[in-house]
């Protein structure tokens, strides 16, 4: 058995290791370091099977006062390392635009190992029980993501998108802490479970600690690019190297709503939150669904495409189903990385348009099912994870009869078949382009890939092992919302 | 066994992606769902009430969701007919130009999908088997459609994600509104557990029902989308949703709505007699209107929804018995009317009547099979179409009957009559265009069908006349099935 906290301490050794390679044995073959922490963080995925069970009590102090490593966390700590292993394979395959684009020296080892100081801080994060931690852990991940953005300084795009994230993400900042000051300033506590005590008291003063609340919950919206704190995704997610948008789509998204889940308890009792709460996510689905209707670009559709599952995300938030939300974010993780993989591999044959898909099935029939698979997904069709993901949300929605938003899920629903579908078109019915040489892929991007659609299609299969291993957690949720 | 025959046509479709040779694994594997159908037939027990050869696999016991098939008497008929029409569209394919296997697989995960979901007891599986099918439906008019193919998969594809997801929303409801310890998604709880769901709650969710299920079944007003895909689609595609796909939604009323939510039924009836002639007298007359084979018969097979819905409307034995019979004839009328259209533009590349006409001489056998398609969509006696519609029609007629009154039930199937009328117009006058009358010159070489392809559409008219000469045998079997809706409702 290992102490929870070590996890992070391995996560964090490694990506120094690699990065001290990259300065000391500059020979070193690049992808080997990526391969390295491929392995690392398998490992460390491996061990959260073996870990020390959270210390009970009522009243915990020191390291475990603002650390936690109930079910929540360690199920999202598996989901961070995954994520990020993920991404990295996605990088291996990404590293030769990296090479092409840098006129300098490689810093392709760099490249590597930044992921890897990110999925700590992701890990960090959804541990977090304290507002302290939250905002030290989220800094982590924010910084190691400004440099990924921008990685490749030389092209124009990744620079505007590096220098926008930079700068919302630098305001999103601000939000938190003032907000978290002034939560601290009402109840005098930043632990989440004192919180909570401190607002029970009817003598304390609800307003602001609900204005707290609020830019707190500004904050977390620019990290799960709920409307209206959108603004960066789609030029960020078009800009940014392409596992960079990835990561960024799936790793920072799921932190955001993990952080958010925890962080609203104390708030729930508070019924202007929950207002608030529904009223984003009806913005936030209507927005995202209908501004990537016209899209031609795959990466720009998919940065709004992540927006508008952040909207479904936050109709679960509003309906307090914690086991909703993990679930979706587990087929989001799959759906949205499968997606992503095949574009990497593809763009750099064609392009990211819509159109330089044209044909796919022709020129790469593997390629172009795998894509099938996670549009599908993403769209909600039966026998994928995303249409579990889906109806569980319904399912939560339509138990708190919350019409509206049901109804607005709905039509927006069928908008995402459109533009989910206008990728398919172009893969199985249009004509193909005039080069019809197959596409060739590493064999480790292929069984990543398969293992990816094996996935999604089991999930829509079978998702009990999903739910069965969120089930003390969600019994947790919900028994905090009563 | 059941669990056989969902199977098959899905893991034939999974073959044939994997490399199997497309046509011939197609045709096997639809003959060998056919003839697994015949033998869960021959075993079936029409005496027995309930679900028969009932196979459960546990999927999430927190949801108490399990995948469960197996058959009763409505079910096995509709099973029929999927595994019927799927060898005849297989069969009627022959060679596709490109992409074959895709076309193929396609084909079969639509039949697999009906039939998953006519097997399913499970409502969670039975709704999913459904949108198995959506894709496929999409890529097939999309990729092998003719005319203005996009337009018509869009439109069939976005109708239809509304339509099921108003449905899935009204599942959800039904599923929420009986008793905790009684929630279920498996339809033998839910019947048990119908008298516990209050009427406020069955309003709201036969509503849900009526529209999400009325949507794919393409109820007036919402059957925009029919005509223009059958149109657009190949000809075995068409065959496939028109005659099998859509009778999910039908099926669909007729396991859920009409015994589990029978006041929800009763207080929508006028609302559902309304729009039901709509489409029996409106499309019926734009029907009519229609300059083009496929067109008028994708309107006809539109028309045709409204007595199915008379007969579910009915909510008695004898009218949805009806019902069910109607949808067995319609599947098999309206498929081999589809096969003989496609025939027909493979030929001469048009089917605007104005060009046509007397096809009959060059092509004597399929003017005779058009014929009896024909005749058995209008409903004349002999064809299973009529034994549905006149069960339909006393059923309706019967409900509500008083001496004194006349009810607005009495005044729907008199409405509705007329309908048999505006059918007969259509369908002979089509019948005349294209196959009756003078014919152009340049139409003097046309060959018939050859003699492999008379066969499915002879097996096609074979079911249609068994069954219209000997109803009985059909509605031994769906009956007792109703009876017990019926009885446990009082």
């Amino acid at each position: 058995m290992i102490a929870a906290c070590n996890l992070e301490i391995a996560v964090l050794l490694a990506g120094m290791v690699i990065l001290m390679l990259e300065a000391f044995a500059p020979r070193l073959e690049k992808r080997t370091l990526a391969f390295a922490a491929i392995g690392a963080l398998a490992a460390v995925f491996v061990a959260t099977w073996f870990i020390e069970p959270n210390p009970a009590g009522e009243t915990l102090n020191g390291f475990w006062s603002f650390y936690t490593a109930d079910e929540l966390s360690i199920f999202f700590k598996r989901f961070a390392l995954l994520t990020t292993i993920l991404v990295l394979v996605m990088m291996t395959d990404y590293a030769p635009v990296i090479l092409s684009e840098s006129a300098g020296p490689s810093r392709l080892g760099e490249f590597f190992a930044l992921p890897i100081f990110t999925c700590a801080g992701l890990m960090y994060l959804v541990s977090a029980i304290d507002f302290v931690m939250i905002f030290v852990s989220l800094e982590l991940v924010t910084i190691s993501f400004y440099v990924l953005v921008s990685f490749n300084r030389r092209n124009a795009a990744t620079l505007e998108a590096g220098v926008k994230y930079l700068v919302l993400s630098a305001v999103s900042t601000a939000f938190l802490v003032y907000g978290i000051a002034w939560i601290f300033g009402v109840t005098g506590e930043t632990s989440l479970a004192r919180i909570t005590a401190a607002l029970a008291d009817p003598a304390i003063e609800r307003g602001g600690a609900l204005f707290g609340a609020v830019l707190v919950l500004v904050a977390l919206g620019f990290k799960i690019a709920a409307v209206p704190f959108h603004i960066w995704v789609p030029d960020v997610y078009q800009g940014a190297p392409t596992p960079v948008t990835a990561f960024l789509s799936v790793g920072s998204k799921a932190a955001g709503f993990v952080v958010l889940l925890r962080v609203l308890q104390p708030f729930l009792m508070l019924p202007q939150m929950r207002r608030l709460i529904v009223l984003l996510a009806l913005l936030t689905v209507v927005y995202g669904n209908v501004a990537a209707l016209p899209q031609t670009n795959l990466k720009r559709l998919l940065g709004y495409s992540s927006i508008a599952h952040a909207g479904y995300l936050l109709i679960g938030v509003a309906c307090f189903d914690g086991r909703a939300v993990v679930f979706y974010l587990v087929a989001y993780l799959l759906m949205t990385l499968l997606s992503f993989a095949v574009l990497v591999i593809v763009a750099q044959q064609t392009g990211e348009e819509i159109a330089d898909f044209d044909g796919l099935a022709n020129r790469s029939p593997f390629l172009a099912f795998a894509m099938l698979i996670g549009m599908l997904s993403l769209a909600g069709l039966p026998f994928t994870a995303g249409f579990f993901g889906k109806f569980f949300i319904f399912y939560s929605a339509v138990a708190q009869r919350q019409v509206a938003l049901v109804i607005v899920g709905v039509v927006t629903v069928a908008c995402g078949f459109y533009y989910y579908l206008k990728v398919v078109r172009a893969m199985y019915w249009q004509p193909s382009p005039a080069s019809t040489t197959p596409i060739r892929l590493s064999a480790l991007s292929r069984t990543t890939i398969v293992a990816m659609m094996a996935a999604t299609i089991f999930l829509g299969v079978y998702p009990q092992p999903i739910l069965r291993a969120l089930k003390p957690s969600a019994e947790r949720v919900a028994r905090s919302t009563r | 066994m059941i669990l056989l025959l969902v199977l098959l046509p899905l893991i034939a479709a999974i073959a044939i992606l994997a490399g199997a040779p497309a046509r011939k694994t197609a045709l096997a594997g639809s003959i060998v769902t056919l003839a697994a159908t015949l033998s869960a037939l021959v075993r079936f027990d029409a005496s027995a009430r309930g679900f028969q050869q009932v196979v459960t696999v546990p999927i999430s016991a927190d949801w108490g969701l399990n995948f469960i098939v197996g058959v009763d008497g409505l079910s096995l008929i509709m099973i029929l007919l999927a595994a019927i029409v799927t060898v005849a569209a297989v069969w009627f394919a022959g060679k596709i130009d490109k992409y074959e296997s895709a076309f193929y697989a396609c084909l079969l995960l639509i039949s697999g999908g009906a039939i998953g979901a006519f097997a399913s007891i499970d409502l969670f599986f039975f709704y999913a088997f459904h949108e198995l099918a959506l894709i496929p439906t999409f890529l097939l008019i999309g990729i092998w459609g003719s005319g203005n193919r996009a337009a018509a998969a869009w439109k069939i594809t976005i109708y239809l994600v509304i339509g099921s997801f108003i449905l899935l929303l009204g599942l959800i409801l039904l599923y929420q509104s009986v008793p905790v310890e009684s929630r279920s998604f498996d339809m033998r709880v839910l019947q048990a557990a119908a008298g516990q769901i209050v009427p406020e709650a069955q309003r709201h969710i036969y509503l849900l029902l009526l529209i999400g299920f009325g949507i794919l079944i393409s109820l007036f007003p919402f059957h925009s989308w029919a005509p223009e895909a059958y149109a657009s689609a190949p000809p075995p595609a068409a065959m496939l949703h028109a005659g099998v796909l859509k009778k999910f939604g039908l099926y669909g009323l007729l396991r859920l709505a009409v015994p589990v939510l029978p006041q929800g039924a009763e207080h929508w009836t006028k609302l559902l007699l309304v729009l039901l002639l709509g489409n029996i007298i409106y499309i019926g007359l734009v029907t009519i209107a229609q300059k083009r084979l496929d067109w008028m018969l994708g309107y006809s097979s539109v028309m045709h929804m409204g007595y199915v819905f008379l007969g579910i409307a009915s909510a008695n034995l004898l009218g949805t018995a009806g019902a069910a019979t109607l949808m067995f004839a319609h599947g098999l009328s309206i498929a081999l009317l589809f096969a003989l259209a496609g025939e027909v533009r493979k030929r001469t590349g048009t089917l605007v009547f104005e060009e046509l006409g007397g096809l009959g001489k060059v092509m004597p056998f399929a003017g005779l099979a058009f014929g009896f398609g024909a005749f058995a969509a209008i409903g004349l006696p002999g064809f299973a179409n009529f034994a549905g519609e006149i069960m339909i029609f006393f059923g309706a007629f019967r409900n509500g009957w008083e001496l004194q009154r006349f009810h607005i039930f009495q005044i729907a199937t008199l409405l509705a009559l007329w309908g048999v009328v505006i059918s007969t117009v259509y369908m002979l006058r089509a019948y005349r265009r294209v196959f009756m009358g003078t014919m152009a010159e340049r139409w003097n070489d046309l060959v018939d069908l050859r003699r492999e392809l008379r066969l499915p559409l002879c097996l096609l008219i074979a079911a249609l006349l068994w069954f219209g000469f000997f109803p009985q045998s059909f509605v031994r079997i769906v009956a007792p099935g109703f009876e017990t809706y019926f009885t446990a409702k009082r």
